[in-house]
This record gives C-alpha cells, sequence and structure tokens, in this order.
C-alpha cells in the first residue's frame, strides 16, 4: 500500500506540474481569451443574419455543403438503419424478461444475445454514425473551408459497416469478446479501428487547413473525442493482456468513456453548434464553455469505477471515481447555462424550428441524466441502485434522451439543408418527436421506480430475492411498452428521411448551407 | 483555443493520466497480491462450460461478485463471504457483471451443489421455480424416445417434459453446469486480500 500510494501522490505532483505549465502557455498565447466575436464563429463570414429556422437558408453560397453532402447522407442513412434494427433487438429483449418462454427454441434468440445485438448496434451503428455524420457536416462549416479527402470517409463509412454486419452475425452464433460495452470480436474491433482512420484524417486535415483563426467550441469537443475514442477502443481490445478484476476495471474505464469521452462530446458539441445557429444569436457565456469542454475531460475520464463500488476493487479507486462523478457537476452546469440560457431568451425559435425541439429536449436531458449519474455514484444511493434495473434507466437517459433526441434534431436540421428542399410533412416530424419523448417517459419511470423498489428489496434481508423479481414485473412490463413506442417513432424518423430524398426533382432549390 | 495541436496533446494527456489512475496503478496494485490458496484453475470441462456461459451472456443478468455484510445482506442470502480480487486471476474474460435481475452466482456451486438441479433448471426454470424470468435453455438438450447407456436424463416434474420419451442433456449443458458446480469460493481469503472497504465502518478498524 505505501508504495502505491507514494507512487500515486508522486505523480499527482508531476501531472500538476505540467498542467501549470500548460496553463501558463494557454493564457501567454491567449488562448483562453475568448469573446463574443469567436462564439459568432457559427454563423457565415458576415455573421449573423437572423435565424435558421426555414428553407430560406437552404442555399450553398460557399459550396462547403456540397463537398460534405455525400458522407453525411449515406452516415445518416446507415445510422437510420442500425437504429431501428437496434431497437426492434431491444424491444425484443424487454419483451423477453416478461415472456420468457418466448422465442427460446434457439441459442441466437435468447435474451443474453439480443442485448448484446440491442447494445452494440445502437452504440456503434446508430449513435457512432450519426454523431460522425454530424461532424462531417459541422466542421467543415466552423472551419469555412471544403471537407478534404472526402472519399476517405465513404470508405469508411463502407468498411465500418461491413463490420457491424459480421459483428451482428458473431454476436448470434455466440462469438464475443464478453464483456459489457466490449462485446465485438477483437478482429472484428480491429476492422472498425481501421475504418475510423478513413473518418479521422479527412476531419485532420480540414481542421489544419481552416480558413478561420479560432476553433468553435464544438470543434473542440470533435476533435478531442475523435482522438480519444480510437485510443480508447484500441487499449480496451487489445487481446490477451487482461485478466480477472484488473480487466474490469479497463471494462469500465472504457465503458464509462464511451458515453463521456465520444457519445457526450458528440451530443454536447452538436448542440453548441445548433442551437445558436438555428437561433441565429451566439451561445450565452461563450467563455464558460471552456470550463464545461476541460472539465468534461478532466473529470468524466475518470468516473467508471463508479460500476463496482462495493466489488472486489481497491477503496481508493473507487472512491477516486466517485469523485470524479461528482465533480461532473461543474462541466454540466457550465454546458447547462450556456445552452439552456440561449434556448430559455428564445423560446420563440422552439415554435419555429421542429429540429430545435429535438435539440433543445435532448440538452436539457444531458443536464438532468448527468445530475442523475453523480447522485447515483454516491455510496448511499448506489447501494440501492447498483445492479437492478434503475441503471438500466439512467444509461438510456443518457444514450437516448440526451444523444439520440439531439441527433434526430441535427437529422432534421441537416437533410433539408443537404438535399435542397423542406420536409413535405412536418406533421410526421412532431408524430416523431411525441412518440419517442412519451415512450421514453413511460421507459424511464418505470424502470427507476421498478429499480429502486428491486434495489430496497434486494437490501433487506427478510424479504426473499423472488420478491425482487416479482415486484419487477409490472415495471418490465410498461418498459416494454414505452419501448416499442420509441421504435415506432424510429419508423417515423425512416419515413421522413427516406421522404426528404426521394421527392420528385422537379422541385430542388440551390444545394445547401452557411 | 485556436490550435489543434496542443488541444489534442493536452486532450490525450489526461486520458493518458485517468488510464494511469483507473486501470495501471490499480492493475499493478492487484498483481502485487496473493493468490488465495484454495482457488484452483477452471478444468477444460470448466472451461468449456464457462465458454457457453459467456456466449450465452448470462453476465447480463447475473453478477459475480457478493457484496460485504455491511453493504446488503448478500451473505445471509447464501451468496458467500465478500469476493476479493484475488478470487478472479482465472477468469477470462471477467464475468463481474453489473445486474441481478438472476442472483449472484460466484458461490452457486457451493450453494446449489446438484448437478441435477441445475439441469432441470437450465432447461426449464420455471420448473423449479414458477416466478422465474430466466430463458429456457432447450437447445441445450435432446429429446430421445429412451435413454442409451451413458447418458444423463435430467428429471423433469409432470408437465413440463416431452409427452413420451426423455430429456438427454447434451455436453454443453454438463459443460456448463460443471462450470456452475465449479464456482465456489468459500476458501479463506489471504491477509493482503483487496476489495472495496468503502462501507466498512471506522470502528471496524479501518
Amino acid at each position: 500500500m505505501p508504495i502505491t500510494m507514494g507512487l500515486l501522490l508522486a505523480l499527482s505532483f508531476v501531472v500538476s506540474l505540467l498542467a501549470l505549465g500548460f496553463l501558463i502557455w494557454a493564457i501567454a498565447t491567449k488562448q483562453f481569451a475568448m469573446d463574443r466575436a469567436h462564439a459568432a464563429t457559427v454563423f457565415g463570414k458576415q455573421g449573423a443574419d437572423g435565424p435558421d429556422t426555414d428553407g430560406t437558408h437552404l442555399f450553398d453560397t460557399t459550396g462547403i455543403d456540397r463537398i460534405s453532402a455525400r458522407p453525411v447522407k449515406l452516415l445518416i442513412l446507415g445510422a437510420i438503419f442500425w437504429l431501428i434494427v437496434g431497437s426492434t433487438f431491444g424491444v425484443i429483449a424487454s419483451l423477453k424478461l416478461h415472456w420468457p418462454d418466448w422465442l427460446n427454441q434457439a441459442a441466437p434468440l435468447t435474451f443474453g444475445r439480443m442485448r448484446a445485438l440491442h447494445l452494440n448496434l445502437v452504440a456503434y451503428g446508430w449513435l457512432s454514425q450519426i454523431g460522425i455524420a454530424c461532424m462531417f457536416w459541422i466542421l467543415p462549416r466552423i472551419f469555412r473551408t471544403p471537407l478534404r479527402a472526402p472519399k476517405l470517409p465513404v470508405i469508411g463509412f463502407w468498411l465500418w459497416n461491413v463490420a457491424l454486419l459480421l459483428g451482428a452475425g458473431a454476436f448470434a452464433h455466440g462469438w464475443t469478446d464478453g464483456e459489457e460495452w466490449l462485446e465485438f470480436p477483437w478482429q472484428l474491433d480491429m476492422l472498425l479501428v481501421l475504418a475510423g482512420v478513413f473518418f479521422v484524417v479527412p476531419l485532420v486535415k480540414t481542421a489544419r487547413a481552416r480558413e478561420v483563426d479560432h476553433i468553435y467550441v464544438t470543434g473542440w469537443y470533435f476533435l478531442a473525442a475523435m482522438v480519444w475514442f480510437p485510443c480508447l477502443f484500441f487499449i480496451a481490445n487489445i487481446p490477451g493482456i487482461h485478466y480477472g478484476v484488473e480487466e474490469a476495471t479497463v471494462n469500465w474505464w472504457f465503458a464509462h468513456n464511451v458515453l463521456g469521452l465520444w457519445l457526450t462530446p458528440l451530443g454536447v458539441g452538436t448542440a453548441y453548434y445548433f442551437i445558436p445557429k438555428i437561433i441565429g444569436k451566439p451561445i450565452y457565456s461563450y467563455s464558460l464553455s471552456l470550463i464545461g469542454f476541460w472539465g468534461l475531460a478532466l473529470f468524466y475520464s475518470q468516473v467508471g469505477i463508479h460500476h463496482l463500488i462495493g466489488g472486489p476493487v481497491p477503496t481508493w479507486v473507487v472512491t477516486l471515481s466517485v469523485v470524479h462523478s461528482v465533480m461532473m457537476f461543474i462541466p454540466v452546469i457550465a454546458v447547462a447555462v450556456n445552452q439552456h440560457v440561449t434556448v430559455a431568451r428564445n423560446t420563440w425559435a422552439l415554435r419555429e424550428s421542429l429540429p430545435l425541439r429535438f435539440i433543445a429536449f435532448g440538452a436539457v436531458m444531458y443536464t438532468l441524466a448527468s445530475f442523475q449519474g453523480s447522485i447515483e455514484a454516491l455510496r448511499s444511493v448506489n447501494t440501492i441502485t447498483h445492479f437492478t434495473h434503475y441503471t438500466v434507466g439512467h444509461a438510456h437517459l443518457g444514450a437516448y434522451a440526451f444523444v439520440s433526441i439531439v441527433m434526430f434534431g441535427a437529422a432534421y436540421h441537416i437533410m433539408p439543408r443537404l438535399v435542397g428542399r423542406d420536409f413535405a410533412r412536418p406533421g410526421l416530424i412532431r408524430l416523431h418527436f411525441w412518440l419517442v419523448v412519451i415512450g421514453f417517459a413511460i421507459y424511464f419511470f418505470s424502470l427507476s421506480i421498478g429499480g429502486v423498489l428491486q434495489g430496497l428489496a434486494m437490501l433487506d434481508a427478510t424479504r426473499s430475492f423472488a420478491e425482487s423479481v416479482i415486484l419487477t414485473k409490472p415495471y418490465l412490463e410498461a418498459r416494454s411498452v414505452g419501448g416499442t413506442m420509441m421504435t415506432l417513432g424510429h419508423i417515423v424518423f425512416a419515413i421522413n428521411v427516406i421522404g426528404i430524398l426521394r421527392k420528385p426533382r422537379a422541385a430542388e432549390t440551390p444545394v445547401a448551407a452557411e | 483555443m485556436n490550435r489543434y495541436l496542443p488541444l489534442v496533446v493536452v486532450a490525450l494527456g489526461i486520458l493518458a493520466f485517468a488510464t494511469l489512475m483507473l486501470v495501471i496503478a490499480p492493475g499493478i496494485q492487484m498483481a502485487q497480491r496473493s493468490v488465495p490458496e484454495g482457488l484452483r484453475p477452471y478444468s477444460e470441462q470448466e472451461q468449456r462450460g464457462r465458454d457457453q456461459y459467456v456466449s450465452l451472456g448470462c453476465v447480463y443478468c447475473h453478477s459475480q461478485q457478493p457484496r460485504a455484510p455491511e453493504q446488503a445482506p448478500d451473505g445471509e442470502r447464501g451468496w458467500g463471504r465478500p469476493s476479493v480480487a484475488g478470487d478472479y486471476v482465472y477468469d477470462r474474460p471477467h464475468q463481474l457483471g453489473t445486474m441481478r435481475t438472476g442472483p449472484d452466482i460466484l458461490n452457486v456451486g457451493a450453494r446449489l451443489p446438484s448437478e441435477s438441479w441445475h439441469l432441470t433448471h437450465l432447461y426449464q426454470p420455471r420448473a423449479i421455480f414458477d416466478w422465474s424470468i430466466m430463458p429456457a435453455y432447450p437447445y441445450l438438450f435432446e429429446e430421445k424416445p429412451e435413454a442409451a447407456p451413458g447418458d444423463t436424463v435430467v428429471v423433469l416434474p409432470e408437465g413440463f417434459g416431452p409427452a413420451s420419451g426423455v430429456v438427454i442433456a447434451r455436453p454443453e449443458a454438463l459443460d456448463l453446469t460443471a462450470y456452475l458446480l465449479s464456482l465456489d469460493r468459500t476458501y479463506p481469503v489471504p491477509e493482503d486480500a483487496l476489495r472495496d472497504d468503502g462501507y466498512a465502518r471506522k470502528e471496524d478498524g479501518l
């Protein structure tokens, strides 16, 4: 113990010195001097020219969107495909928890495989692809330069989707690495990494060729995420070096960082771009976004071991993750002030723009999901919620109500600007919104209430374990109802996107942007 | 921020620091501790059964990490003593789990040591517990008109078996059961064992 502690103290000292050096450098070179002019980077060279809520902004005056359009369109379509496949598996898995004898004839149909298919296909097929689509749409715009090497992401798209298809087949046949969030066989992981290179290279080239001096806050989140995630993914998937409890710490370091350092930057970065862009006014307090970004990097990266509270891991590392989980209040409040105040001062825009409704709703869910996560990591609360369905509800508040719903809005905003015409039937967009919001509310509240009751029953030695199973059944049934509504919403989403792509060419106006 | 390289370098530095704290440092600390004397590696059959367990995704409903008595009554439920890092050195991949839709099973071999019980339960959990929501695994078994020599017949209550003939355990079912029976960490833990003691009170000497 003394050796470890001494090592950690020495290390913290060295790291603090390095961080101080960085801070001095950053202040000296005015990296932190940010003003409202910088916040206006989201608008064109002429600055804000009113809200971007309707067809009048479809013109691509700079030619930037024309270059990005192809990879963005492919990635959105690929993402929607996996969203529908992945959420269907989710509904099947959910039904199986209260109809245990349904679809039991073969191993690929069992709950354990359906659940793995659901998680991986929505995480890598839907969330990652739609997030990458947003990167390819937004980054060239905030850098005011066309996407470089635009053919590479198309190759990346095909590699990524082939890997997903092979992965889905592999899970169904029971070929898995066997850890939550790391089920993909490592051979296919390497294919995903290769596909990732085809996505990252063009974006980095575009970043280096940018025609603005300042990198807008969305750019920080995206540029950091696209180096974080490949590193995480690669280290966690190297075969043969991790085992036992050490492997469990790698597992949760990775799994929580998929949310914290990949999906969250994608969602927050996307919201940071579209909220001011749609409203036509810069973000509320631009310098606050610095705290939000660096706070996220520093604290979110160390929260993972709160998944092992009360487990066979050293106490200090659990405590470290609990402390960092609570520290997450800081960056989350910073982002919340920026995004929610901007929307709250312009509520008229929520009536004008359907995409903004999704994005603003998702941004609020980020705040709630993070607050909930910080509180859930406290030992006193975690002792009830750990090992229960409550955790599943929380995961969906983050990955679904926050990231997915922001992404729905982003897709609805991008598509008309990508094809140069508006959605023919906005009513279907409203239907999508209410299906997923009401469906999610049923999903979330049933699992949260059921999970707490389940946790309390498990802590009470006078109640049998059976009781904790029996009492959750009605809540699991309600979850299936909510999940089915969400899936129906996804089908409406697909109909909307395919509809705008298939509209006759006669009605076309010049192509999309800035 | 206006520069690409510093942004990426610092971002990666922070990730490296987190990796050091969450993975490397605890990894070094755990590797220094002794392996419990009572722990033995899985036999070939048990490992095959473990691979079945992994591939069927049992981990999504069953944890393998009993909690300490200060935190939860896991021990009173028969799930075993609080587990320590050394209990898992032969586990590749780890199956600690984060869910108890079903009970913790790190010591299920000690709690339910009957092969016959497990075979029945795997074939149809509701033949034993009518409230159970565990999937049935009929494809690990086969139906035959009558048992051949060397076949393991599954004992089933009235109404759960086929109308005629018997249910025989396939090798997969026997392997999986062998793994479940091997789950027994009731041996004493070494002095220097590691686990999260965050729920222990001060007067307990921590």
